[in-house]
């Protein structure tokens, strides 16, 4: 307590940090973030990570060209397990994107200031998992060219599909959440590419981020739409952040299999999605901020905040974890409680008791401030979670069906090569995009981050 | 300094606006040509090795449909006659006709005429033919008015909406089973002396009332099944 009184000593690490370093100004928030984008070298470890992920990405590409050609049988589910990689990457990118959705919209109507220099970043990861996410169910399928069946349109086949259908009612989620995070995070851009389009050197980069900023000229009548077409996006993306997640939790929940016809599952899904999209900021962040230079945009501050939400989200996913096991045990459900204990010690209780380590037990290290305020700690337990979050899934689906209620149609699920190369090409993808992202365009709103500084704290004289 | 044109504003509001109608043009012409003839053979007649006339056989002479495709009433194929079927009667009439000699060729030489196919479903579609006209569905109803066309062509889409079109509400079509093969049946034929003593007309308006009375009556009485059995995926998809 004695530091705190102390005004001549600066290691009172009890304050929070700013959400901008000190000392910037208009121009050097708008300098050193378009300079990330219309500098004429590209750094080293930019072209090393993008070819990686392009090898990856590749490697995707080779998959779906042999899955079409040849079918969904060189993937490893078939009877019982119907449903396994596709779906849990699936499900574990959809909720990776969350994240950025809760940032960008939710933050932003609380007023959270700390939302404003990760809100481009993370709206631009919901838009790159959502891209991934809608790749599985689509191949899965088996006829991909055929997925605008899916779609209610006046058809020659004379019916409509299945609305009672929990998986129809995904297709409309899933595509509004990525229609309108789409359009929220273009119209974020909008004045950031005006600026690009102000500073760029060349004729190229001029008519390029001209064309993309949509003629925008920073005039008051500019701004005042500007304002209430955003706060309006915010608006509509706000229930998406429940909804979408509620939803992909319906195509278990409706089904009546053990360990999916739970109740619980919106909020235990929306809650992981959440904790599964702010690992997955950490996991980007971290290293960004440190190779970008970005340390005075995000500060500790941002860091600490995402690994609070992510203990909190945590802590709603282990209650979700001990409500299945303790339902399991109350219902009286042998079929239930068979399947509680299939995950304790069956086949596959290894994969269960790593969930509870990664998702449970490792996280609650962000108790202790010295692991919350490290930044190598945070991303060691954001990389936890990821692998955590993506087991959770591998729980619920492949392991709930391979012993259902018939015990001579019980089997054995085992992914092959193919499910891989599908699963860590997306992951190759997504980087990809990142790098481009980061690349081409701003990774930080300017004009949010130039709000941020002193010069624009006006205050209202009495 | 400014790199686009004056022009770039009125382009950019156009071609914004303007896309709109674009894709929702194009859409709807993809949905034109996908119920147009050019993707559905419906309306185009077809060639045949014989240049056989239904118009003259069965409008002219009216032979009765089932004179040659005999197993309809008994199984899924109507079935294409023999080319014994032909010479029954062509080995008495135009007997020595230029025209007919692929015909007698086929004959003599027991191969049969390879006649192109003019209603061909998929082959993920199940259809049999008996259940049809057993229970009261007219050779006309799909097949349109073959008495009146010198070379048959599709007269129905044989889209899916079509067939969920009378499976959906099958006694809108139905009639009675001894009228069948009869092309130009219709409900006042039917009705017959009924609508003869009605000189006001009266039981005109009433047409489309009476064919539904005697389609459910006919429904029930043929024991067809409810729309909810005759639209389920695997009646036809099996």
């Amino acid at each position: 307590m004695e530091r705190f009184d102390d005004p001549y000593d600066d290691t009172r690490i009890h304050v929070t940090p700013a959400v901008i370093e000190p000392g910037h100004t208009f121009d050097s928030v708008t300098d050193k973030i378009s300079a990330l984008v219309l500098r004429k070298r590209t750094p080293l470890g930019w072209w090393v990570g993008l070819a990686a992920s392009f090898v990856l990405t590749n490697m995707m590409l080779g998959t779906i060209i042999y899955l079409v050609f040849t079918g969904i049988g060189i993937w490893g589910n078939n009877q019982p397990v119907g449903w396994a990689f596709d779906i849990i990457n699936f499900v574990w990118w959809i909720g990776i994107g969350h994240a950025g959705t809760l940032i960008s919209a939710i933050l932003l109507l609380l007023r959270q200031q700390w939302r404003t220099s990760i809100n481009r970043f993370a709206e631009a990861m919901t838009l790159f998992a959502v891209a991934c996410a809608g790749l599985f169910p689509l191949l899965h399928t088996g006829r991909p060219w055929l997925a605008y069946w899916l779609f209610p349109y006046p058809n020659t086949m004379g019916i409509q599909p299945q609305f009672r259908s929990p998986l129809m009612w995904d297709v409309f989620a899933v595509s509004t959440y990525a229609t309108v995070s789409a359009l929220f995070w273009y119209t974020g851009l909008v004045p950031d590419l005006a600026t690009l389009r102000d500073r760029a050197r060349s004729k190229f980069g001029r008519v390029v981020f001209g064309m993309m900023s949509l003629g925008w000229r920073g005039s008051a009548r500019h701004w005042a739409r500007y304002e209430v077409v955003y706060l309006l996006l915010a608006g509509i993306s706000t229930p998406l952040v429940l909804s979408v997640h509620t939803i992909v939790s319906f195509d278990f929940a409706i089904g009546i299999i053990p360990g999916w016809h739970t109740p619980i599952f919106p909020p235990y899904f929306v809650a992981g999605a959440i904790y599964a999209g702010f690992a997955m900021v950490l996991t980007l962040i971290i290293p960004l901020r440190k190779f970008y230079g970005l340390e005075d945009f995000i500060t500790d501050r941002h860091l600490r905040n995402a690994g609070k939400v992510m203990l909190a989200t945590g802590l709603l996913v282990a209650y979700g974890y001990m409500s299945e096991a303790f339902i399991a045990w109350y219902s009286a459900n042998k079929y239930e409680q068979f399947m509680m204990l299939n995950r304790f010690v069956g086949p596959y209780a290894f994969y269960y008791w790593s969930l509870i380590t990664c998702n449970v037990i490792v996280p609650q290290l962000i108790w202790i401030r010295r692991v919350r305020h490290s930044h190598v700690m945070l991303f060691v337990v954001a990389m936890f979670v990821n692998v955590g979050m993506w087991l959770e899934r591998f729980i619920i689906i492949p392991i709930s069906l391979h012993r259902d209620f018939l015990p001579s149609s019980w089997g054995m699920y085992a992914p092959t090569i193919f499910d891989f190369t599908m699963f860590f090409g997306t992951i190759g993808f997504f980087f990809f995009l990142m790098f481009l992202f980061i690349r081409f365009l701003p990774v930080i709103s300017i004009f949010e981050m130039r709000t941020m500084v002193p010069e624009a704290q006006i205050k209202e004289e009495a | 300094m400014q790199v686009f044109h004056r022009s770039t504003n009125t382009i950019a509001k156009v071609s914004i606006f303007g896309g709109v109608f674009i894709v929702a043009a194009s859409l709807w012409v993809l949905a034109e040509i996908n119920r147009s003839s050019y993707n559905t053979g419906q309306f185009i007649e077809v060639q045949q090795p014989v240049q056989f006339s239904h118009k003259h056989h069965v409008g002219d002479d009216g032979i009765d449909c089932r004179y040659c495709h005999t197993s309809v009433e008994t199984s899924n194929t109507a079935s294409i006659p023999p080319t014994k079927t032909c010479m029954n009667c062509h080995s008495q009439i135009w007997a020595d006709s230029a025209y007919l000699e692929i015909v007698r060729a086929s004959y003599r030489d027991n191969k049969p005429i390879e006649w192109t196919r003019v209603h061909d479903l998929p082959d993920y579609v199940y259809f049999n033919h008996s259940i049809h006209v057993n229970k009261g569905v007219g050779c006309a109803s799909c097949h349109g008015r073959v008495d009146q066309m010198p070379m048959v062509y599709q007269a129905a889409s044989l889209q899916m909406e079509w067939c969920l079109a009378c499976h959906r509400a099958p006694e809108r079509f139905l009639r009675p089973k001894e009228k069948i093969t009869d092309m130009a049946w219709n409900i006042e034929a039917d009705l017959g002396e009924g609508v003869a003593a009605d000189p006001f007309n009266l039981l005109a308006e009433n047409k489309a009332e009476s064919r539904v009375k005697l389609g459910l009556q006919l429904k029930q009485e043929y024991r067809v099944r409810n729309a909810r059995v005759l639209t389920s995926c695997s009646t036809c998809h099996r």
